[in-house]
């Protein structure tokens, strides 16, 4: 077992894991539930997080290579007027894939692009959601980014 | 020996390597069967610090392109360059795939499915390999030698891969069940510049290496030249059957990709 210390939303928490334990792990086996886990192998999304300002699947990087590493969840990324969005557009249902789609469409609305229907649903295709269908969660991100993009200074 | 190591130069790596100790970059591959529970590591050699692995060089005779360089970067600074490849990186898993995969990884871990591997097949591409005892560079087509094996020693680290010509009108396909996250069930690149009677023609999924295949580029380079082309690149494939697809309907979608895309090169090139 290694010691690693990590800032978890801007919180210093330390890990206890072997070299094998991937973060998302890690973070979980030692009583954090910031970020729910699923598949394990990069294809769902759920465990999405920013390691150093870069957006990645937290299944995906072993614990004992995050060593300092600042690491962002939902906890700490997710902005009120995306939340607002999430819920007037129905974007949330049971709930499990919305920690990583919050991360994937903050990632996406920091682009500070213009989004269309299709360069949101790019940035998206990471993320699986098994109740809404994806329409409700891409309507909130389309306007959440048409709002800033309005409201740009 | 610790459970991590993060050298900042090639020659530290080296040294590293020697211990046993198992490389990672982006971790998007190496990762899986680990969290499956199918591999464990004692001790990792972490890439992510060394600085000279994360560069694009632009050499008198080529682009020299780090073995840390991910697969995001290459699809914004490769865009025009090397059109092809650019094209193939934005294909290979998602976005958050993308941030931290590196080609290098994609090279080494040599899946005949490798996205990134046929643009540089077709673009004459070199592996640079240093080990204790040296540098040596080869062609990329006599790198990989089985699924997943490559002519890698043990105590050699995969530093960079050099592009050597991507003039021409080019395109990558893939075929897979959506667009994104897939792992292709049959893939090609193609090449021509008919300036220099140049052509190449690289697939993917359907042999236990990504194939490079000469006795293609006659043909690519006549107008006419697509079913006949498509035949001979079928009967060049040896497609297994697995949980993805029957090796028949992966034989069946490289003929007709062949074909697409033939088409499309001469419709350009016009």
């Amino acid at each position: 077992m290694n010691t690693t210390r990590i800032t978890l939303d801007g919180k210093s928490i330390e890990l206890k894991a072997t070299a094998s334990t991937s973060l998302l792990r890690a973070i979980r086996e030692s009583g954090f539930s910031n970020i729910p886990g699923a598949c394990e192998q990069g294809e769902c999304g759920s465990c999405l997080v920013r390691i150093d300002g870069i957006t990645q699947n937290s299944c995906l990087v072993p614990a004992v290579i995050c060593g300092e590493a600042d690491v962002e969840t939902v906890a700490s990324l997710l902005s009120q007027d995306l939340a607002n969005a999430f819920a007037r557009h129905g974007a949330v249902q049971c709930g499990f894939c919305t920690p990583g789609f919050v991360v994937a469409a903050e990632a996406a609305l920091a682009s500070g692009e213009l989004l269309s229907y299709d360069t949101v649903r790019e940035r998206l295709a990471g993320n699986i959601c098994r109740c809404t269908g994806y329409l409700g969660i891409i309507e909130a991100v389309l306007e959440v980014n048409e709002f800033r993009q309005q409201t740009k200074p | 020996m610790d459970s991590i190591y993060s050298p900042t130069t090639v020659q530290e790596a080296l040294e590293v390597l020697a211990s046993g100790a198992r490389v990672i970059n982006g971790g998007t591959d190496v990762m899986v069967p680990i969290n499956e529970g199918l591999e464990s590591v004692d001790s990792w050699l972490n890439l992510r610090k060394i600085q000279s692995l994360q560069v694009i060089e632009r050499m008198e005779k080529g682009i020299r392109i780090g073995a840390g360089v991910t697969f995001a970067a290459i699809e914004t600074e490769l865009r025009y360059v090397a059109p092809a490849l650019a094209q193939a990186a934005s294909t290979v898993g998602s976005r958050q795939i993308r941030n931290v995969a590196t080609i290098g990884g994609n090279i080494a871990t040599a899946s005949p499915a490798g996205d990134s591997l046929l643009p540089l097949l077709a673009y004459d591409a070199e592996v640079e390999l240093v080990g204790v005892r040296g540098a040596r560079t080869l062609p990329l087509s006599q790198f990989f030698v089985g699924p997943k094996h490559t002519s890698r020693k043990a105590d050699e680290l995969l530093t960079s891969v050099t592009i050597r010509d991507s003039q021409g009108t080019q395109h990558f396909a893939k075929v897979g069940t959506r667009n994104a996250m897939v792992i292709s069930i049959c893939s090609i690149c193609v090449r021509i510049d008919r300036d220099r009677g140049i052509a190449r023609l690289a697939a993917g999924s359907v042999a236990p290496t990504p194939l490079l295949i000469p006795a293609a580029e006659r043909l690519l380079l006549r107008r006419d030249g697509a079913s006949e082309l498509s035949r001979l690149v079928v009967d060049a494939s040896s497609p297994i059957s697995d949980h993805r697809a029957p090796a028949e309907y992966r034989r069946h979608a490289l003929k007709i990709l062949t074909e697409r895309i033939h088409r499309k090169l001469w419709q350009e090139t016009q």
